[in-house]
């Protein structure tokens, strides 16, 4: 075995889990498909781009970076992992060709990925999300072309919105499907981390400062334009995410930024077949984890917003828990070491617990939301499957995702059912009259993320084929 | 061309020089290593494919390697432009836009 312990994610959960497993003496390998770590949410600007950045992001993201680069943990970034098998056996594929990890555990720290709840015109290029906008703000230091309407639900929002207008962007409108008593019926849980809180009211007052509407329970209905957006239409909205009757506002826009909260990208557990299951407030479909991030598959471990959507804060806590696990799993801390390093994660997540559950429930998939996608709207982007093809297949008998995708090709196509899967499955689910138990998940094959073949197959031509002598006859 | 000056822009920052590549045979610049689909966006190149099935138009949605939208033709392999750095002399080929 190459190492004792592989980290798929270098984000706050992986990256964490990587220095407290080699800090307890542990051969670790830490694996990202980016150029350095941070995940997400920490994301290092691209390697030429110096800009000054005063906040907490960038702050606890070189922080990171800092300590795994001073760490005894073996790093490999811009490497796709493709292939987990075995136990356990990693392919990466990456500047050097395909690379081949093997340990006795692994911790998958995978994170989220963006839900977006369909729309008319959801497809036209300068449609992006939410999180992508985050992404252009601090790691490609870039803005949505002006004037931009920001939508959906949740904290990023309010960030995004303060983002463009402090890089000079204009915002047309913040679109949120929350009410204002939504958001004061959470301040009490956000003010147990003042300083988030203040980072937030900053936002706002920014936003206000800046004469941009923020338009409470309202989304967005369509999006037009030919070959790119143009025009928003948005509407209003119940406190379930359905649209109601009222006045319709069309905006002429450079770029529409939304997204509808985050689903666990809890890949690896479902490749290993883990025991799952699906809570609607963690994001949809997790991993079910022992306190210290054990799944059901011995050695495998998970850790992070792939777990439950909790935030940066709580990743970093239990991507510790499971790198000690795992070093005590494996014979490189005693359990009163264990037992004292892991008490006072233990104390931080019980003390974070009020603000992340908060901060989910904003994010979580409203109960009527996808009653407002029209029949013709496509939900998978990859097959351009409609709404109405998914409820023709229901008809036709599919009453659980797979036989979905077999009967529409939903979920089939390069982004392996990222994009579409947890709104396929609320349609299905709401078609059928079932639970979003019993219509399931994707079954989860290699590769878990496509791979150029040339990557794979490396540089030769046919004389470098080994043919074998023919048999004399 | 009105759409190209007030598209995707870059804020103020340190940037390396500009490096020359091509997209569909037009010559283009950016920042040598800026995130090809960023450098697509800011040069107008928002419709970066058609979908498969209805043809229609797409571009980079998610930014973060997840939604394979911005797969486009970099050096004749199949790559997603919001992972891969702009490099001088890289050939960029969109896939299937008029």
């Amino acid at each position: 075995m190459s190492h004792d312990l592989i980290v798929l994610g270098a984000g706050p959960a992986g990256a964490n889990a990587a220095l407290a497993a080699a800090g307890a003496g542990l051969r670790v390998v830490v694996i990202d498909e980016q150029p350095a770590a941070g995940g997400q949410v920490w994301r290092a600007p691209w390697a030429g781009l110096v800009r000054d950045d005063a906040s907490p992001e960038r702050r606890d993201g070189d922080a990171l970076r800092a300590a795994l680069a001073k760490s005894s943990a073996e790093v490999r970034f811009g490497r796709r992992v493709w292939s987990v098998g075995g136990a356990f056996r990693v392919d990466a594929i990456g500047p050097d060709g395909n690379e081949v990890f093997e340990a006795p555990r692994l911790i998958a720290a995978t994170g989220a990925h963006e839900r977006v709840v369909p729309f008319p015109g959801w497809t036209l290029p300068g449609v992006i999300g939410l999180a992508a906008a985050t992404v252009l703000l601090k790691s490609h230091g870039v803005v949505p072309a002006s004037p931009v309407i920001v939508a959906g639900c949740g904290p990023l929002l309010a960030a995004v919105a303060a983002g463009i207008i402090k890089a000079g962007g204009r915002v047309a409108a913040v679109v949120d499907l929350a009410g204002p008593d939504e958001w004061l019926r959470a301040s009490p849980k956000l003010l147990t981390r003042p300083a988030l809180m203040a980072q937030g009211l900053g936002w706002v007052a920014r936003i206000a400062g800046a004469g941009v509407p923020i338009l409470f329970r309202h989304g967005v209905r369509e999006a037009e334009g030919e070959g790119r957006l143009r025009t928003v239409v948005v509407g209003p909205v119940d406190a379930t995410g359905a649209p109601t009757d009222g006045r319709q506002t069309r905006y002429a826009v450079g770029s529409l930024v939304i997204g509808h909260g985050l689903v666990p990208g809890a890949e690896v557990p479902r490749l290993f077949r883990a025991a799952m299951r699906y809570d609607r407030t963690l994001g949809g479909h997790v991993p079910v984890l022992d306190a210290d991030g054990r799944t059901s598959v011995p050695g495998l471990y998970a850790a992070g917003d792939g777990t439950g959507i909790r935030g940066a804060a709580v990743a970093v806590e239990t991507g510790r828990l499971a790198g000690l696990a795992a070093a005590h799993d494996g014979g490189g801390l005693g359990p009163e070491r264990f037992a004292a390093l892991a008490a006072p994660c233990r104390a931080a997540l019980a003390h974070l617990q009020a603000f992340s559950v908060a901060m989910a429930a904003m994010m979580a998939l409203r109960p009527h939301h996808v009653a407002g996608i029209t029949a013709d709207t496509v939900i998978c982007r990859c097959e351009d499957v409609t709404r109405a093809e998914i409820e023709a297949a229901a008809d036709a008998g599919a009453t659980e995702v797979n036989q979905l995708k077999h009967f529409t090709r939903c979920g089939m196509g390069p982004c392996q059912g990222r994009m579409c899967g947890d709104v396929a499955a609320e349609v299905l689910a709401g078609k059928t009259g079932a639970t979003r138990e019993s219509v399931g998940q994707w079954t989860a094959r290699p590769p878990l993320r496509p791979v150029p073949m040339a990557d794979l197959m490396g540089r030769f031509d046919y004389a470098d084929i080994p043919i074998p002598r023919p048999a004399p006859l | 061309m009105d759409d190209r000056n007030k598209g995707f822009q870059r804020l103020p920052a340190g940037r390396p020089g500009s490096v020359s590549f091509t997209v569909d045979g037009q010559p283009a610049s950016a920042a040598a290593g800026e995130p090809l689909a960023s450098a697509l966006a800011i040069l107008g190149y928002l419709q970066l494919r058609v979908s498969p099935r209805d043809g229609t138009p797409r571009g980079a949605f998610c930014f973060m390697g997840v939604c394979q939208e911005c797969a486009v033709h970099v050096d004749g392999v199949l790559r997603q432009a919001c992972l891969t750095p702009v490099t001088a002399g890289m050939v960029v080929e969109l896939r299937g836009v008029p």
